[in-house]
């Protein structure tokens, strides 16, 4: 079970999202998610993309520092109260959440979560366990 | 005010004067070949001998002695009387290649206490002064040679050392403190703290100060001047020769004597080499006429400087240096420290950086503020703030220890330092440090 985020170095400055963007337009390059993690000197642009070795390669090429690490993506009810309720499952084990993000599906009346934790195994089980369902590359491919 | 701490010596006629460093530099030459196999080697390859050396006028015909040489010396390479004769060691700041540590004898002690005497006296001390000394203590010259000086005039002296600016200003107004000696940097900041309590020059009790160890503008001495209420003098040395106290100003603020009975000095053309005559600017070259322990025989300072024999109204037949205009190498001194860039480049290569970096040097108020740009590559980048920002401080933690002061990390972006003609600008140095 994987799910691969692309984080980009990003230095505050002014027209930098625009090139990255472009860049990843100009190469079909479909952005499902992404969240900035951002201080005064600079950013981490971390995206959920349809095809991350595409979207890696070309901002390499571009000179980008980039870095594709493994992310927890878990599925659930697009209601009130659902994020809580499986955040709880976490907290339950002692898993500590460094950043997440989410997004919603365009179809399905579900929401998408996309998890940084220590132990990627370790928060994926617990989650099955409570009966969530992950998803993968393969799942955002077919979005 | 007729105010010398060794009067004969210090308004001694230069004809004289120029006799006595002969005769000191032709025994001091014989000193060092005998018991300096590594200068000795260089005076052979140069094909000079102590008979050569008749007197000053043929001090052009020895060999230099650069930082470079001190490195290959160390530790014990220059050293020129058994240990058992010696008495204490003092270094500089960094902790590999460019320390330069240097051995005194008893004698060597005295002398230089006396040179850092000859400072305070001219600033108007006598045994009535209260001296703080607020430079560093321990290795760093400028704590025990000011401390030393101080005791040879007779002032009540408080061994302070740098740092806890509270408990500075609670000495200074409690025991009146008269005379203050540190950097400019620290005189200035001791200055703002005093205002920010409200304190002003007449709330203390200073009348003078004796500032030295890093570059300072005759404007930043008006604004101390004033913010403490003192006259500041500067004071120039170095850790080769002994430290502070190798030159020192008089009232006349317009420049420094040289203790030339002590460190003969010449300027040279530092592309060359060649003597270049009094009144050119060049670099300034010393070579120690007394020193027992570590005698170095001209010596390039690397300091970028002016001589003159201008007549002083304070009376001093000292010869003057003005302050130094720059360097002829690539070291800057932040915060009282001296850094070349060569120093952070190790650090970024025994932490698995490339060498791709930029020093930016600026002043806020009167503190330097030193910042290093480095450029990241995919191994050090990760996902996480805090994994960048953990990575900056543990960069900035080996630069301490390498530096021996705290410089600001920032991890920037592949190829992100700007380039001219494809060489990196490896310093931006934005203080203006001379007039």
């Amino acid at each position: 079970m994987s799910l691969k985020q692309l984080n980009v170095f990003v230095e505050n400055k002014k027209g930098a999202l625009v090139e990255i963007t472009e860049t990843l337009a100009s190469h079909d390059i479909n952005m499902r998610a992404l969240s900035i993690a951002d201080t005064e000197e600079f950013g981490i642009l971390r995206l959920i993309v349809n095809d991350n070795e595409t979207a890696a390669q070309m901002l390499a090429d571009k000179g980008y520092l980039i870095k594709t690490t493994e992310v927890v993506g878990v599925k659930i009810g697009d209601a009130p109260g659902k994020l809580s309720t499986a955040l709880a499952v976490l907290d339950k084990e002692d898993i500590n959440v460094e950043y997440l993000y989410a997004f919603m599906a365009r179809t399905e009346k579900h929401a998408y979560v996309v998890l940084r934790v220590a132990d990627n195994a370790q928060a994926e089980k617990a989650l099955e366990d409570a009966g969530y369902h992950m998803i993968t590359d393969a799942d955002i491919n077919k979005l | 005010m007729q105010n010398y701490y060794q009067k004969e010596i210090e308004t001694m006629p230069v004809e004289e004067m120029k006799k006595l460093q002969s005769e000191k530099l032709v025994k001091q030459v014989k000193h060092v070949y005998e018991n300096v196999p590594y200068y000795r080697d260089l005076m052979d390859k140069k094909g000079v001998t102590p008979d050569d050396i008749k007197g000053i006028e043929d001090l052009h015909k020895l060999p230099f002695l650069t930082k470079a040489d001190l490195r290959d010396a160390y530790p014990y390479g220059l050293l020129a009387k058994p240990l058992s004769e010696c008495v204490r060691i003092q270094s500089t700041s960094g902790t590999t290649g460019r320390r330069v540590v240097a051995f005194y004898t008893q004698n060597d002690v005295d002398l230089w206490e006396d040179c850092c005497a000859r400072a305070i006296v001219a600033a108007g001390g006598t045994n009535e002064d209260v001296c703080q000394v607020a430079y560093g203590y321990g290795l760093f010259t400028g704590g025990p040679g000011l401390n030393g000086g101080s005791h040879k005039v007779g002032c009540l002296t408080l061994p302070m050392s740098s740092g806890n600016t509270e408990r500075q200003i609670q000495f200074m107004t409690d025991l009146s403190a008269t005379i203050l000696c540190c950097t400019p940097s620290y005189a200035a900041y001791i200055g703002e703290t005093l205002q920010e309590k409200g304190l002003g020059p007449d709330d203390i009790p200073l009348k003078a100060g004796i500032f030295g160890a890093e570059p300072w503008t005759e404007e930043m001495r008006r604004g101390i001047e004033k913010t403490l209420g003192i006259k500041a003098y500067d004071i120039y040395g170095l850790t080769e020769t002994s430290g502070p106290g190798v030159a020192f100003e008089c009232s006349e603020q317009t420049g420094m004597h040289i203790n030339e009975d002590h460190f003969l000095a010449e300027i040279i053309d530092p592309d060359t080499g060649v003597v270049l005559p009094e009144g050119s600017k060049g670099e300034l070259v010393f070579t120690s006429l007394d020193k027992e322990a570590f005698p170095l025989l001209r010596y390039r300072t690397r300091d970028i400087c002016v001589l003159s024999r201008k007549k002083c109204s304070c009376g001093r037949t000292l010869i003057k240096m003005a302050k130094p205009m720059g360097r002829s190498d690539d070291m800057m001194i932040i915060r009282g420290v001296n850094v070349f860039p060569s120093q952070i480049e190790t650090v970024l290569l025994n932490e698995g950086y490339q060498p791709n970096y930029q020093i930016v040097v600026d002043r806020k108020g009167n503190t330097d503020t030193f910042d290093v740009n480095v450029e990241m590559n995919a191994d050090q980048f990760t996902d996480t703030v805090s994994g960048v920002t953990v990575k900056e401080k543990a960069l900035a933690n080996a630069m301490k220890t390498m530096l021996g002061i705290n410089p600001t990390v920032h991890l920037v972006a592949p190829k992100s330092i700007v380039r001219s003609e494809g060489k990196a600008v490896r310093v931006i140095d934005k203080r203006k440090l001379h007039d």
